[in-house]
């Protein structure tokens, strides 16, 4: 069988921010009641993380568990892991109003490493980055296509995109981080 | 630039990454209903100077819909709240006749 690959094959730009394709993620959404003991049963059971709040995102080592809105979480494992976590969150929520699907090979992940990451995105998004604090994540755009992002870091900042539009962020974030573009 | 806090996820962030829905609070005429009040449901809006009640959704974000009620000429939002409720929260409609005490309501 090919080997999966992520579709910017681990491409680096260095910038005044370095921009890096992080590879392959294991991604599972899980979509359901998020306050229901059925879901925080096997989010726990899966991944050994709890349900996160509104807009939190719990980590721990390589796997992690993000709040996407009020009744979708996103699940992240090593890649290699993911439809293993996925089948056995489908089978733990086999009899609750819930729906888990696997969507690693959906999604393209950026990594953001630099001081000034903050200054590379604002060109970007509209957010405001001085109050997005360690431990949220942020669902919004980057120029023309929705990513969601969060601090995974000290001055490193994680950015999921869908992957047919990943070379179009490789680029967005490419240009922002171009040396001569610092904005302080 | 309109400043927009979605109900459901807690962002404010500015109108681009939502979605306009259109006016709130429609009656829906379907079939059965006569002509007259269908054509009005169909097609007639309130475009009103001030206030004003509108969907959204936060299309970037959580990508839930929710109701905003803002003044079309400053911009100024009153509040919002979640897409799932029939009339205007008593909160809000308070909030609108303090600022706004000559708003006739949003019936």
């Amino acid at each position: 069988m090919a080997e999966a690959a992520s579709v910017l094959d681990g491409a680096r730009y260095t910038g005044f921010v370095t921009v890096a394709d992080a590879g392959l993620r294991g991604m599972i959404t899980l979509r359901g009641d998020l306050a229901s003991d059925a879901v925080a049963g096997a989010v726990k059971d899966a991944v050994g993380l709890g349900v996160p709040g509104q807009r939190r995102v719990h980590a721990h080592g390589d796997r992690a568990v993000a709040w996407m809105s009020p009744d979708e979480l996103l699940v992240m494992v090593p890649y290699a892991d993911a439809s293993e976590v996925a089948g056995k969150l489908a089978q733990a929520l086999a009899g609750a109003f819930a729906t888990v699907a696997n969507v690693s090979d959906a999604r393209a992940v950026f990594t953001l490493s630099g001081a000034a990451a903050d200054d590379a995105l604002c060109k970007l998004c509209p957010v405001d980055f001085a109050q997005l604090g360690a431990g949220e994540i942020r669902r919004t755009r980057a120029a023309q296509v929705a990513v969601a992002l969060w601090r995974s870091g000290e001055g490193e900042v994680t950015l999921v995109c869908f992957r047919s539009v990943a070379e179009y962020v490789f680029g967005l974030l490419r240009n922002a981080a171009a040396p001569g573009g610092e904005l302080r | 630039m309109l400043l927009l806090t979605c109900p459901h996820c807690g962002v404010t962030a500015e109108e681009t990454e939502f979605a306009p829905g259109g006016e709130a609070h429609l009656k829906r005429f379907g079939p059965g209903s006569d002509d007259d009040a269908f054509e009005a449901y169909m097609f007639n809006r309130k475009n009103p100077m001030g206030v004003h009640f509108e969907r959204w959704r936060h299309a970037y974000g959580c990508g839930k819909w929710f109701i905003a009620a803002r003044c079309t000429v400053t911009l100024e939002v009153f509040g919002t709240y979640p897409a799932q409720t029939t009339e205007p929260p008593a909160g809000i409609v308070e909030t609108i006749k303090a600022k706004r005490p000559e708003w006739e309501g949003y019936k």
